[in-house]
């Protein structure tokens, strides 16, 4: 046990001494929960919106006041052809263009058919169908205005409750997935690394030849990453209370049990990467090219996984990182217990296991 | 000029030796262009949804069909109450739950309007206003269709003033997510390589203790860096060559403004983007720290560019932070001449921060190189 300890110490000088990478290991998940908190919108604002209006008549001019009481667009100067548009464009200096014909009001009243065009850049086709939705909203909450109840005979009126989200806090999505990402950097890449340099450096030999069992020689360097992981983990959660107002609605307990389960599947992992490695600079490729891309990849934090071809939804289920990313969302965002997610934590510590003993079986322990 | 002749054969006989390191540096942007793109997909389609009927009319029927054939979403189950439909949006199986109340048919027909509850699972925010959107404008669609069979009992009404609205979708007339996505991972595919590969490669010269050797000769600093930037700079306008190449073969897409001008910004930038990686060389003392450093700053670089959120969304202060990065710069170009055509008349300020971020990054790097320690 006294053996034990003192391995862990001189780990734990090893991580301490290198105060650069100490400070991007705690200044990572703080600018990533800032950046995804604050910077990153999913929300679509300040749309550029340019207007060709050849009507120049009241109603006409009314939608367009409309628009910009909006909040969501920024009137860009008028245009006065389309070729001028097609240059907004190209310049990206517009999203869309809203057209008026000239005889739009005068439409409007006789023959009770006025069309007006909008074009958008579909380059991006999430942000043209958010534009869409939006002036869709705008110029048909104009026209009901000019046509009060009554006229319309059936109406459905959508009663729209956002779960779990009330506030539209943006940031929710993210959480899980940058908590799943550090651990992946902490425990993963830097565990390999770790015990690679000291095959580099020759250090681990000394450590084979003394009375120490090797097993536990693996222990004392997995335990300080544990330890970091862990802190990360608190700060993280704190960042998202405090600084973004995110309710933790389930058990934190199980939260914290779920967590360490994933922690050591991810230092399985770093220590089997160590296993078949012999340089830090091909253990670092493994892991960040090997682990930490599907993590962001497959886990559905970034990218929706119901969206992707079958042999990917495949790949999806053998990753680690997918279960653990279900699971933190139902605790911690959605506040469900544990009978909703006995499934995915058997998976994941049976994974676990398996990682675990496939690394510890595999440690060589003779240099060849 | 006869030094960095040296230079560069030297570095160009490093490069070849690493086999390993030269077939990841074209085998593994190759691979990721061909998968990536079929992954990263933000396009929202199939929203589960679940129904709970308390009506059980016609008219409720009908919503449900059209909903069901409306081609974005998937009816994953009726529920017989509310809670029972919140345990499959719980179970990850559902997305929105439309709640039908009882009366629906009757209280339409009557009063002419009937409110529907929709439940939308508001974690993920693009696909929960998508998806409501869709939903909502299903809902209108629908009464509209209702209120025109029926429109002849309402003979004598007097006219709607109505408008309506035409959509054209330019550039990208059926909105496929593949035209953006794919010029969008060129680039961060470049940036990955050109900047990790050049962060790890002075700072492993000083592991190795190489670096002493070449400081005692009268090799001046800026020929040192140039010697580095060079041959990866040939290096990455191969792998952006390769890239254009997987793009028109892969996805079909050939880019409809100048490859001139395209291959002009890919140069600038990639000087901007090396001299980066060789400045955290020149800070870092072990690979280890070269790497994470340089990871830190390509996962801001990449997050604020724009290529997963537009920058125009951002508040102020991270439009400026995203201003000040290259990656940004070089984004939105790529994208618009791919896909638009623009030429450099539209994109000349780009091309200014692309040039002002080569010169200074380059100047810090040689600065920052000390011979001496």
């Amino acid at each position: 046990m006294k053996q034990l300890l003192a391995f862990i110490q001189k780990e734990f000088y090893h991580v301490f001494r290198d105060k650069r990478t100490l400070l991007i290991l705690f200044g990572l998940p703080v600018v990533q929960i800032i950046l995804f908190g604050f910077a990153l919108n999913s929300e679509v604002k300040n749309i550029g919106i340019s207007v060709l209006d050849n009507a120049h008549d009241i109603n006409s001019q009314k939608i367009i006041e409309r628009i910009a009481t909006s909040s969501y667009f920024l009137f860009k100067e008028p245009v006065r052809n389309y070729s001028e548009i097609e240059k907004r464009f190209k310049e990206s200096s517009i999203k869309c263009a809203l057209i008026f014909p000239p005889d739009f009001s005068s439409d409007m009243m006789r023959t009770g058919n006025a069309q007006v065009q909008v074009i958008t850049d579909a380059s991006d086709p999430n942000t043209a169908t958010i534009v869409v939705n939006y002036l869709n909203a705008i110029i048909s909450g104009y026209q009901k205005e000019l046509n009060p109840v009554g006229n319309v005979s059936y109406r459905i009126i959508p009663e729209v409750r956002l779960l779990y989200n009330e506030e539209q806090n943006g940031s929710l999505n993210f959480i899980p997935g940058v908590i799943a990402l550090i651990f992946m950097i902490v425990c993963t890449a830097l565990t390999s690394v770790s015990v690679v340099r000291e095959k580099e450096l020759g250090t681990m030999e000394i450590l084979l030849v003394s009375p120490f069992s090797p097993v536990m020689v693996l222990l004392a360097k997995a335990i300080p990453y544990l330890v970091l992981s862990v802190i990360n983990f608190i700060i993280i959660l704190m960042l998202s209370v405090y600084l973004l107002d995110v309710q933790i609605k389930g058990s934190l307990l199980l939260l914290f049990i779920e967590s360490i389960i994933f922690i050591i599947t991810c230092l399985s992992l770093g220590l089997l990467i160590s296993n078949v490695t012999n340089s830090q600079q091909s253990a670092m490729l493994m892991s960040m090219m090997g682990m930490m891309l599907p993590t962001l990849l497959f886990t559905g934090f970034m990218f929706p996984i119901e969206n992707m071809p079958l042999i990917f939804q495949v790949i999806s289920h053998i990753i680690p990182s997918s279960y653990y990313y279900i699971i933190i969302k139902a605790v911690m965002l959605k506040g469900l217990g544990f009978s909703y997610i006995w499934k995915e934590t058997l998976i994941l510590s049976g994974m676990s296991i398996f990682l675990l003993a496939v690394a510890l079986k595999n440690f060589k322990i003779r240099l060849s | 000029m006869k030094v960095l002749g040296f230079l560069l054969q030297k570095e160009f006989r490093q490069m070849f030796r690493d086999k390993t390191i030269l077939a990841m540096m074209f085998m593994v942007p190759t691979v990721q262009l061909i998968i990536l793109p079929l992954a990263a997909n933000f396009e929202v389609k199939n929203i589960n949804v679940a129904f709970v009927d308390h009506d059980h009319s016609t008219y409720s029927q009908k919503l449900v069909n059209k909903i069901a054939s409306s081609g974005y979403f998937r009816v994953v189950g009726s529920s017989t109450s509310y809670n029972d439909a919140l345990i499959l949006v719980e179970k990850n199986e559902a997305d929105i739950v439309l709640e039908i109340p009882a009366g629906f048919e009757r209280n339409l027909i009557r009063e002419g309007s009937q409110k529907v509850n929709l439940s939308v699972d508001a974690i993920n925010g693009t696909k929960s206003a998508i998806g409501g959107g869709y939903l909502t404008a299903v809902l209108a669609d629908f009464s509209n269709s209702l209120d025109v069979n029926t429109k002849t009992h309402f003979a004598g009404r007097e006219k709607m003033q109505g408008i309506s609205i035409t959509y054209s979708d330019w550039f990208n007339p059926k909105k496929e997510y593949k035209y953006y996505m794919v010029p969008g991972i060129l680039v961060l595919l470049l940036t990955m390589v050109g900047g990790f590969i050049t962060a790890l490669n002075i700072v492993r010269e000083k592991e190795i203790g190489t670096i002493e050797q070449i400081n005692v000769t009268p090799i001046k600093k800026w020929q040192f860096i140039l010697g580095k930037l060079i041959p990866f700079w040939i290096v990455g306008m191969i792998v952006f060559t390769v890239g254009l190449t997987v793009m028109y073969i892969v996805y079909a897409i050939f880019p409809k403004g100048s490859i001139a001008v395209l291959y002009l910004f890919a140069a600038v930038y990639l000087v901007a983007l090396l001299g980066f990686g060789l400045l955290i060389s020149t800070f870092s003392n072990t690979q280890l720290q070269a790497m994470f450093v340089a990871f830190f700053f390509m996962m801001i670089f990449m997050l604020m560019s724009g290529f997963f959120t537009s920058v125009d969304s951002m508040p102020p202060w991270a439009r400026q932070i995203s201003n000040m990065t290259p990656v940004t710069h070089f984004i939105s170009v790529v994208r618009p001449i791919v896909l638009k055509g623009s030429g450099l008349l539209e994109t000349k300020m780009e091309m200014l921060y692309l040039a002002g971020f080569a010169v200074l990054l380059n100047g810090l790097a040689i600065l920052n190189y000390r011979k001496t320690t």
